[in-house]
């Protein structure tokens, strides 16, 4: 059961995660129950500093926010492969050292692209 | 880590690809001129063809194997990249797509494509062929503006996960029941531990099977190629009809022939179905098109069927034919579409079959060439697809397959009608509107060249076949 | 408890999974996608593998999920939830599904284990997940690590050639 062991190691994160809940809606819980209720048609207008709401609420996002996402993603992954990376670079040395730097060369080869085919300005 | 100059030197030809593809994304950005950017891919692929050849051993731990059969794939791949980009020099500011990201994108499919050929290891299938097909993806769907060439990357894409999804789950149950995922050691594991019967590994045999058939465009994995061939601009038709269609093959052959070799009997009996089918829905459904390049898609599955023949017969007689005929497919499908290609000009799309009607009259040579491609994707005599095929026919028949080569001359019969088709509307129509094609010195090149090796395979065929069976020597079947 | 457990997670993958795809609001689907992440993390955790389960926080649960609401938040979602939330051939899709699950059932106890490496479980609760990552990647898998960087370039260039309004 050594299994379990390194499992228990996680029951604070666990812990952690449903307090967070806990609070969330504990919060939205006590408030429906100790505020007064009220309502009438201007109230449950939504605010638009005093004017009549305009328009739908919801309305459809440009694309450009699809590249950004993107990019997120991308790099984001490329920091991943950096964490096995920093643990063990102590034991694989100069070796392990030249093959990132020809990773995060490829990459920033993307970076340069992405860079000055303007995808980081909002135009 | 042992020598690491001598594994470098072994990957020399992907190495130098890449940094000529990371020089044309970035001479990209700050050149005008695009074509400098083709010139400069065409220099890579032509450097790396004169250069790559004599290289022989294992890298990174048997990750990567430079061999004979390796290099035999990736020069049908540099040769197709390099006819693509000289059809696409004129093309692409036809159709308003003059962008540098498309000779970089190519070179990076064909980077894919070799890792896939040159694969020790089913991690690098794998990650060669999302290599390879990332890249294709976004190239079919070039033509931003269009709607077809999006519904084209889109279907594609879609597809293509799912074949990807069946490849994953295919290495992983090999991985769980060899514990490696090294090519020559799963056949290792598998004749030591006799795991042949076990139906775990023909369930895996048929993902595999799913998986590949997926990238060759073989049925029932055939649904995307007719609306993708239509959609994508045609010079990446091209391209896609032949370079990962070989790099398809290259990979059934390291992983089928020789990953599950011991259990041939399993995959033997399921790719006899994947090819009868390709050459029966192929043909017959490319009778009732009058689009050409749905016509060429169809046309391009009936070919996946006839060199699965090749993998069938199995043996080095069977491999080397099977690369001999995706040679061959190279130049006369990359030729036909050049045809199709520099029709396509100013308020002319020229994909229509009545845009041939007359073709003689006003362009004869084009309409010769044209002629010969279809002669040659026929099998007629004296081109290099007879000859392709009947290496075919011939491995097949030796490894006791005469029925199937029966029905593949039916079908190739069959296939007479709609190629014929084609020179009967060029030369026996009389011409409607005066169709003009393009003014491109590279697309000439292209056209002649494809053109000669068409012909000259076909009266001295001798000589790939050497080269096919000669790759061959030390592949391990 | 290690069986209640994997029981729980699967269960629960599955059920937010299928959530997931019913739901005709694109918006509350990729909410039960998060969830379903989640558990998918513990699984990976509850099998060894911290290193997986903390990049299945932070690339699907963070980033992949930002790139999921982007897109939705690209749709019209009135339109869409007007329409069928399958498209027609979806029979067919359901058959082809269920015949690959009964294969996998049939074959299910016939799997035999093949070779085991050196890093055996015992190894890896010992040294860490990610150290023992580490030190396969950047030694035995130097090659598939490098052009996996291929693959991410390939990426941010699609990515900007598709989407980018002016390429020129």
């Amino acid at each position: 059961m050594e299994q379990l062991g390194y499992l228990q190691q996680y029951v604070p994160v666990l812990v952690l995660m449903l307090v967070a809940l806990g609070f969330g809606l504990g919060a939205l819980l006590v408030g429906s129950l100790v505020r007064p209720k009220r309502p009438y048609a201007e109230k449950l207008m939504p605010y638009e500093s005093g004017n009549p709401p305009v328009g739908e609420p919801r309305y459809r996002f440009s694309v450009k926010f699809y590249i950004i996402a993107m990019l997120f993603v991308i790099f984001d992954v490329e920091a991943v492969f950096l964490y096995p990376w920093a643990v063990t670079f102590d034991k694989l040395g100069l070796y392990a050292f030249v093959e990132m730097i020809i990773f995060i060369v490829i990459l920033l080869v993307g970076y340069v692209y992405a860079w000055r085919k303007d995808a980081f300005t909002w135009d | 880590m042992p020598d690491i100059g001598a594994q470098l030197w072994l990957l020399g030809p992907e190495i130098v690809l890449a940094v000529f593809a990371f020089g044309v994304i970035l001479l990209d950005l700050v050149i005008k001129e695009k074509s400098v950017l083709a010139y400069l891919s065409i220099a890579a692929a032509l450097f790396i063809m004169f250069t790559m050849f004599g290289r022989q051993g294992t890298a990174f731990g048997g990750m990567f194997l430079a061999d004979g059969y390796g290099l035999f794939f990736n020069f049908i791949f540099l040769t197709s990249l390099c006819l693509s980009i000289l059809v696409s020099l004129k093309y692409l500011p036809v159709e308003r797509i003059n962008f540098g990201e498309y000779y970089g994108l190519m070179l990076f499919a064909t980077i894919g494509m070799m890792v896939m050929a040159s694969a020790g290891d089913l991690i690098m299938v794998y990650l060669g062929l999302e290599l390879m097909s990332l890249s294709v993806y976004v190239l079919a769907g070039f033509m931003r503006q269009s709607t077809r060439s999006n519904e084209a990357a889109l279907k594609y894409f879609m597809l293509g996960a799912f074949a990807s999804a069946f490849l994953l789950l295919g290495i992983s149950f090999t991985y769980g029941l060899t514990g490696t995922t090294q090519i020559s050691g799963v056949a290792q594991y598998i004749k030591d531990n006799g795991l042949a019967g076990n139906p775990v590994l023909a369930f895996t045999t048929i993902l595999y099977v799913a998986a590949f058939g997926f990238k060759i465009a073989a049925v029932p994995f055939h649904m995307w190629a007719p609306d993708v061939y239509e959609g994508a601009p045609t010079p990446v038709t091209a391209f896609m009809s032949v370079g990962p269609k070989a790099a398809g093959f290259a990979v059934i052959g390291r992983v089928l022939t020789v990953a599950l070799g011991p259990v041939s009997s399993e995959w033997t009996g399921l790719l006899i179905v994947l090819s009868i089918l390709s050459m029966a829905v192929g043909n017959i459904l490319a009778i009732s098109q009058t689009n050409i390049k749905r016509m060429l898609a169809y046309s391009s599955i009936a070919h996946a069927g006839y060199a699965l023949l090749g993998v069938i017969a199995g043996g080095p007689e069977g491999l080397a034919s099977m690369m001999n005929y995706l040679l061959i497919y190279t130049f006369m499908n990359i030729g036909a579409f050049t045809v199709v290609t520099l029709l396509r000009t100013e308020g002319v799309k020229g994909e229509d079959l009545s845009d041939y009607e007359g073709l003689s009259k006003n362009h004869p040579l084009l309409s010769a060439l044209m002629l010969l491609f279809m002669f040659s994707l026929t099998g007629i005599p004296p081109t290099a697809g007879f000859m392709g095929k009947f290496y075919l026919f011939v491995a097949a028949i030796n490894a006791g397959y005469l029925w199937l080569t029966v029905i593949a001359v039916i079908m190739s019969a069959i296939s007479a009608y709609f190629y014929l088709r084609v020179v009967m509307y060029m030369y026996m129509k009389e011409p409607g509107t005066v169709i003009p094609v393009q003014r491109s010195t590279a697309g000439r090149v292209a056209l002649m060249f494809t053109g000669i090796a068409v012909l000259l395979i076909g009266v001295q065929p001798t000589g790939f076949i050497q080269m096919a069976r000669s790759a061959l020597a030390g592949f391990g079947i | 408890m290690n069986e209640i457990l994997f029981g729980y997670l699967s269960f629960a993958i599955l059920a937010l999974s299928i959530a997931a795809i019913t739901r005709k609001n694109p918006v509350h689907a990729v909410l039960l996608m998060i969830v379903m992440f989640f558990h998918l993390a513990t699984m990976y955790l509850a099998l060894g593998a911290e290193f997986l389960a903390a990049v299945q926080i932070m690339v699907y649960a963070g980033a992949i999920m930002v790139l999921f609401l982007f897109v939705v938040l690209v749709l019209n979602i009135r339109e869409e939830e007007k329409g069928e939330r399958f498209a027609s051939g979806w029979p067919l899709g359901i058959s082809l599904a269920a015949g690959l699950l009964i294969l996998i059932l049939i074959i299910t106890d016939k799997v035999l284990t093949g070779r085991q490496g050196q890093f055996t479980q015992a190894v890896i609760l010992q040294e860490t997940h990610t150290k023992a990552i580490g030190k396969l990647l950047y030694t035995q898998y130097v090659f598939p690590f490098e052009v996996a960087s291929l693959i991410l370039l390939v990426a941010i260039v699609g990515a900007i050639v598709l989407a980018k309004k002016r390429l020129g």
